[in-house]
């Protein structure tokens, strides 16, 4: 198919442009409709593409709504709608979805907000201030993102150990302790991203604001700041998402059931025989526990878009 | 006009600061940790020294990040390089002396017509019940309080303190007595106390409401460096060899409290010359090489060519096809790698029951590392789509149009002008996406655990990357050794480290192109 239609888009760029400046008033010209026909198989393709992309989500739609609830009578199509999981999930009690769901976006949120403030911070340093070890300064942060922090995982568990032991509340099986042990690998390579987009804000006007007598500190806060909005939403969808999906540290770090994590808890139903068993409630839950993610990426796409291709190429 | 609230604010923060490092560093001084005390300070005064003072302004915006990094990423790295070069494991967590105390205190024995105290658990006050150190509240049959940890036996004042009838404490001013439940959980680490006395014995727990009085039959000779055991005839000797106590008798014998040592280069040796460790730390580099290539490939050449098929102007309903496309990216990856795992199951997994096969997915070498592959293309190829739709989009149209018109046809055009823009654009996002493949710890556990184990060495699984086999020797299995573990880890930084350098100067290569 497609060696028929490739030599087709010969210039289909003169045909937009020409349409574009007549002000694309004809989409029933005979012209387009037989240029049409070369968009068909690309709807093909992309039908193909969603249901590649889309079956399994439609899998733990149908296991979520299946009323036997189990791995064995799970089907791909849904087999008739029951609330049944949903409510088994919440009134069990050894299992604290409601807790899990919000150490989650606890620590994601308040995670994810610490590193837009620490990486924006530095990547207007590394961006709008001259000084020396700038440069080395931006090669040393993309070395620290080659050792993650899961890396030193037993370093960590004995630092937090000890740290536990001095601050209780900083230690491990602590929410505060694990958002800290996040915060370590704040820059890295959210610096770099951020550092590209700040670099497309012209310098002149941070030169207009420093003859009108603005201090860096204003000049920060009130203008560069508001002019990156952009990347500063992608970093902190990005971290977010990281952060909601980590399972390696939180769950070395948290042990209480009631201080475990969504991925540490759905873990641990998908475990010997629950496996089976619970799978409806655990499709249920993951169901639920994917919702302020997917809300994310789909409320902020175009942004993830543009931050992430503009912070890369320059 | 806003000034003095600017400047207000600033001294406000920086106060807060002070005040805060100044309570943790009083934290630290009463855990005893004296040279935490030093760091706390230096922080403290670093932090006067760049926001008190007008100058240094570049340090002003880089310390708050600088300070967590130093902390929490480029301390516990230098942690772990330091760490592989000590035995740290199980059987060597603590000093020489103290593995000396505690297998004097393990060895006490019952003294003949002592008295029994009634005996309370505890925490120190506002520690967590399942983890803090627990001290013993103890009553003599006189009435006597006596507070007993791993350091001795002190009196107890009798002020604040409640007693039942039988003399048990169940308050104790500045501890949290456990109620029974709590004090259940514990009894691993309850059989494990021995408080010693200063007669060179100690008293030890008999369930959860009595302690003894005992005598220890290990004795220590400081100058000989040799421990003796009265317990059998003849007493049996100990004495070090390889970081724990063997009986000079009998070399099969030693006491299960080693210490922690120095050993060098030991563990990096170990990788290399110890055989089954060898041919096994082999096979798992070239599996998790190939493992992060394919996946980086395959959801590169999938994303890329929908973002291709996408990229045409005529096409409608792009928004939606890119919004349903995203979502398998937008959920989050636990929730991937265990649905996965359920639709990979032999028996009941959709894909086998769907596609009428009986593969054992999760239970074969093959079949584990297929499954892998599968589950992190659908899981890869929406962020390549993402970033190459973008990347697409910023080619510029006159580009296209001078190929065009010189007469290159639609797949010249693709290889030769838009591919290589394509990769100077997203070349550092693809050794991104190689490292991070690299230690996906999260999707090989979730899924496999780094099985099936069906080797000759069952410590190495057939789909294991380098870092879930790290974690398991770390963290599971009877006897973890940390050691090991963290020597593994450097061998993987330095591993990931030599293979991006080549990258990075080829990326940089191809950015002058641009």
């Amino acid at each position: 198919m497609s060696t028929v239609n490739a030599p087709v888009p010969a210039d289909p760029r003169m045909e937009t442009r020409v349409e574009q400046e007549t002000g694309r008033t004809s989409p029933a010209s005979p012209k387009r409709r037989g240029l049409g026909g070369s968009v068909w198989w690309r709807h093909a393709l992309g039908i193909l593409a969603l249901v590649w992309a889309l079956f399994p989500i439609l899998f733990i739609y149908s296991a979520a709504t299946n009323p036997s609830g189990t791995l064995n009578t799970a089907s791909l199509l849904p087999s008739g709608f029951s609330t049944k999981n949903f409510v088994d999930l919440f009134n069990d009690s050894s299992r604290p979805f409601w807790s899990w769901y919000k150490n989650s976006m606890t620590i994601s949120l308040v995670g994810a907000l610490g590193a837009v403030f620490l990486g924006g911070c530095a990547a207007f340093a590394f961006s709008r201030l001259r000084f020396k070890g700038r440069r080395g300064g931006m090669m040393a942060l993309l070395l620290t993102t080659f050792f993650p922090a899961l890396l030193a995982i037993v370093a960590m568990y004995i630092i937090f150990a000890s740290i536990g032991d001095a601050l209780p509340m900083f230690g491990l099986n602590t929410i505060t302790g694990l958002i800290l042990a996040y915060l370590g690998g704040a820059l890295g390579a959210n610096v770099w991203l951020l550092k590209g987009y700040f670099d497309t804000v012209p310098r002149e006007l941070d030169e207009a604001a420093i003859v009108d007598g603005a201090s860096h500190v204003r000049i920060f806060f009130t203008m560069t700041l508001r002019l990156v909005m952009p990347i500063l939403v992608t970093v902190f969808m990005l971290v977010f998402v990281g952060l909601y999906g980590e399972f390696m540290l939180a769950s070395v770090f948290l042990n209480d059931v009631e201080n475990q994590t969504l991925g540490v808890g759905l873990y641990g139903m998908t475990l010997g025989n629950d496996a089976n068993t619970l799978f409806g409630r655990f499709t249920a839950a993951a169901l639920l526990g994917s919702i302020p993610v997917i809300l994310l990426y789909l409320a902020f796409q175009k942004q993830l878009v543009g931050g992430l291709t503009t912070g890369s190429v320059k | 006009m806003t000034k003095p609230i600017a400047l207000a604010i600033k001294w406000v923060l920086i106060a807060a600061a002070m005040v805060g490092i100044l309570w943790i560093a009083t934290r630290l001084a009463a855990a005893g940790n004296t040279m935490a005390v030093v760091i706390a300070g230096l922080v403290g005064m670093g932090i006067l020294a760049v926001y008190a003072t007008r100058r240094a302004v570049p340090l002003k915006y880089l310390v708050p990040g600088l300070l967590f990094m130093t902390l929490f990423q480029v301390w516990p790295v230098l942690y772990t390089a330091n760490l592989s070069l000590t035995n740290y494991g199980d059987g060597h967590l603590y000093s020489k002396e103290d593995s000396v105390k505690d297998i004097i205190a393990q060895s006490v024995r019952e003294v003949p017509n002592t008295p029994r105290y009634k005996m309370s658990i505890a925490t120190a006050e506002g520690g967590d019940a399942t983890t803090a150190d627990l001290v013993l509240l103890l009553t003599k049959p006189d009435g006597t309080m006596y507070l007993g940890d791993k350091t001795g036996l002190k009196p107890l004042a009798a002020t604040g303190v409640e007693k039942t009838s039988i003399g048990k404490i169940t308050k104790a001013p500045g501890y949290t007595v456990l109620n029974a439940r709590q004090a259940n959980a514990r009894s691993k680490d309850l059989s494990a106390i021995a408080v010693p006395t200063s007669d060179g014995g100690g008293v030890k727990p008999v369930g959860l409401s009595e302690a003894f009085e005992g005598r220890a039959t290990v004795t220590f000779d400081a100058g000989a460096d040799k421990l003796t055991d009265t317990s059998t005839q003849p007493p049996s000797v100990y004495a070090p060899k390889d970081a724990r106590w063997v009986n000079v008798a009998d070399t099969t014998q030693s006491f299960p409290q080693g210490w922690k040592e120095n050993v060098g280069l030991a563990n990096y040796s170990r990788i290399l010359t110890d055989d089954t460790i060898r041919s096994g730390f082999l096979k798992i580099f070239i599996w998790n090489v190939v493992f992060a290539i394919v996946s980086v490939l395959s959801t590169f050449l999938l994303g890329m060519l929908i973002a291709l098929l996408f990229n045409d102007p005529k096409l409608r309903g792009k928004g939606i096809y890119r919004s349903l496309l995203i979502l398998p990216y937008a959920l989050p990856g636990f929730v991937t790698a265990l649905v996965w795992k359920g639709m990979f199951n032999q028996d009941y997994g959709i894909i086998n029951q769907t596609l009428g096969l009986g593969i054992d997915w999760l239970g074969t070498d093959l079949g584990a590392k297929a499954a892998i592959l599968i589950t992190n293309l659908w899981l890869g190829f929406p962020y390549m789509f993402i970033v190459c739709t973008g990347a697409l989009q910023s080619i510029p149209q006159d580009v296209r149009e001078a190929a065009t018109i010189d007469g290159a046809n639609a797949f010249r055009t693709l290889r030769s002008i838009i591919m290589p823009l394509l990769l100077v654009a997203v070349g550092p996002l693809l050794l991104a996406s190689f490292a991070f493949n690299f230690n996906n710890f999260g999707l090989i556990y979730l899924l496999t655990k780094g099985g099936p184990f069906n080797g000759q060495d069952t410590s190495i699984g057939s789909s294991d990357l380098l870092i879930t086999y790290a974690y398991r020797l770390a963290f599971s299995g009877s006897a973890p050794n940390y050691g090991f573990a963290a020597a593994v880890s450097v061998v993987i930084f330095l591993l990931v480290a030599l293979m991006s350098i080549p990258g990075f100067r080829r990326t940089k290569a191809l950015e002058e192109v641009n």
